[in-house]
């Protein structure tokens, strides 16, 4: 889940547009850019794509640390490749916001600035090769939970983005396992690695869905508006019971040791991770937040002379048509 | 010489080239000026990595059955058969763009050639190739035009980056013997023979730049033949072969 604990908005609208707002949505019948929204669902889905948006923009740095150490070429060319797709990932999802009244721009200078946030998971860092494969199998399993579902989401753009974003994801969640697994059936070095690569990810993945929800107060009007579709704690639950059996077949041991089948529940009981843990990331305290707005902040101040380069030879471009007109 | 062991040269002067301008081009995941050029970047860095699978993977089977891996890992400086141009520092990214366009260039050129190359190996990566950078070569192309011709500071930036990376463009066009063994047996042209074609594509895309083309015909020289590189590739292989060379014989 790469939107984490997004604030949803009250809205003080006509109460007749909103019950008829609220009966398209009830009907499943998509909300489009065009069509009248509250402010509300508007200014809560520009936090929330957004959010996912930067999450994709941020997340390049972590494994974009092991594209120039990547062991094999082919292994390079895979890792490149998702970082491809992921910036790609951003763009569309950029693009599902401008829709809502927010250009690209504004919403990248408020990461840049901390107004808005990314997904607390990649304020961690990547130590070892494992750990690409780690953020392929856990971090990009606990989204595609969130993700699949919000291809049903109301807002159109946002659905017709998840639909496309979906199918890449899970290809990636594939690879990830396929290289954790290498690494797992390796040399006693690389057990280590993998091993210690699920110790470091395992509960900043489960916090990836965000605290309980008896904890968080936004969700019931998200979830009526059908941009939040399951509870934090269904996603969690959701990730746990597919992701056990999955490390049993590595040979990698969870590091919780009252994980245990419930037979009566037909779930695994787990720890819960420690949220003081999460919260101080989300406050900024995470071990990369400084370092990765850093490297984004850079990116961005280095690069102000091509933007405006590229956008000043555009204009004479179009002028010197205009004038051949 | 034997014919075998040019033509052995000859891949790895092609997939060396690849792989160590990908390898740098890589460099930039996540680091680039806008989202689009991040994608770019990433699809073109991603096109010369899977070249060098194609190039190094012909070279090793040519060399007693190693693989392109390790060609790529398990080599010393020495052994590297790429020109100097695509090892040099990244720099800012319009040194990147520049050194991308300069390469491009002779690149499309060269792959052009090797399409009708006598060796059927060598026809079929050219085919494939050649349609990934001509790509390469649209896109380097009208950037270095719309950074040449933008601002006053980016066409300073352009024409600083031009002037440095000039004189490592020589070398792509110098032919020693194995060059001349590989074009008597029709497997590809000889490189000095590319040099007019070069240069009235790179004149006409610099001028649409507004930038001007240095005097000097000074080349530096060194890295197709192994006999000197700079000191930047010990740097970059020390990065990308650290995991084989730690942990020799493991599968990854």
């Amino acid at each position: 889940m790469y939107a984490q604990m997004v604030e949803s908005e009250a809205s003080n609208d006509d109460p007749e547009k909103l019950a008829e707002f609220q009966a398209r949505i009830d009907a499943d019948i998509k909300i489009e850019p065009k069509d009248w929204m509250p402010q509300g669902y508007r200014k809560t889905l520009i936090r929330q794509i957004g959010q996912h948006a930067h999450s994709e923009i941020v997340g390049q740095l972590p494994e974009g640390n092991w594209i120039t150490r990547a062991p094999t070429l082919q292994r390079k060319a895979i890792l490149l490749a998702k970082v491809q797709d992921e910036a790609g990932h951003g763009l569309y999802l950029y693009c599902a916001a401008e829709t809502l009244g927010v250009s690209r721009d504004e919403i990248t200078e408020m990461l840049l600035d901390g107004r808005m946030k990314y997904s607390s998971i990649f304020n961690y860092p990547t130590l070892n090769w494992a750990d690409i494969g780690a953020v392929g199998w856990l971090v990009d399993g606990a989204a595609i939970m969130n993700q699949v579902p919000l291809q049903r989401t109301s807002y159109g753009p946002y659905s017709r983005a998840m639909i496309r974003i979906c199918k890449e994801e899970s290809f990636h969640q594939r690879q990830g396992y396929d290289a954790i697994r290498k690494m797992a059936e390796g040399t006693p070095e690389q057990r280590k690695m993998a091993q210690d690569a699920m110790n470091r990810f395992w509960y900043p993945s489960l916090m990836m869905f965000g605290p309980s929800d008896k904890d968080s107060v936004h969700s019931a009007q998200s979830m009526a508006w059908k941009i939040k579709i399951n509870t934090n704690d269904e996603l969690r639950q959701k990730f746990v019971d597919q992701t056990v059996p999955q490390a049993e077949y590595l040979g990698l041991t969870i590091p919780d040791p009252d994980l245990t089948w419930n037979e009566e529940r037909g779930h695994y009981d787990f720890s819960e991770p420690d949220w003081s843990e999460f919260f101080d990331v989300i406050k900024g305290n995470g071990p990369c937040n400084v370092d990765r707005l850093a490297a984004r902040n850079k990116a961005w101040d280095d690069g102000k002379w091509v933007r405006d380069g590229l956008l000043a030879h555009a204009r004479k471009k179009q002028a010197g048509n205009l004038a051949a007109e | 010489m034997t014919r075998d062991e040019a033509f052995q040269q000859f891949l790895l002067r092609m997939g060396d080239n690849t792989l160590i301008l990908g390898h740098r081009v890589s460099e930039w995941c996540g680091h680039a000026p806008v989202l689009e050029e991040d994608i770019a970047l990433a699809n073109t860095a991603l096109d010369l990595i899977g070249q060098t699978q194609m190039w190094l993977g012909l070279a090793g089977e040519m060399g007693g059955g190693k693989t392109a891996d390790d060609l790529a890992f398990l080599r010393d400086v020495w052994d590297f058969r790429n020109v100097l141009l695509v090892e040099v520092a990244n720099g800012d990214f319009g040194r990147t763009l520049m050194r991308q366009f300069l390469f491009d260039a002779w690149h499309s050129i060269m792959l052009g050639r090797l399409l009708t190359s006598s060796d059927d190996r060598v026809a079929a990566i050219a085919a494939k190739a050649s349609k990934e950078v001509a790509y390469h070569l649209e896109r380097s192309a009208e950037t270095v035009v719309g950074l040449g011709d933008g601002t006053e500071e980016s066409h300073t930036r352009m024409q600083a980056a031009l002037d440095y990376l000039w004189p490592y463009v020589g070398e792509m066009f110098v032919s020693d013997d194995i060059d001349a063994q590989i074009a008597a047996a029709g497997i590809a042209p000889n490189p000095a023979d590319l040099r007019d074609e070069y240069d009235a594509l790179v004149k006409r895309v610099l001028a649409k730049a507004t930038l001007t083309l240095p005097e000097s015909r000074f080349a530096h020289k060194g890295g197709r033949d192994g006999r000197m590189h700079t000191e930047h590739l010990g740097h970059l292989l020390s990065q990308m072969q650290w995991l084989q060379r730690a942990y020799p014989g493991a599968s990854w």
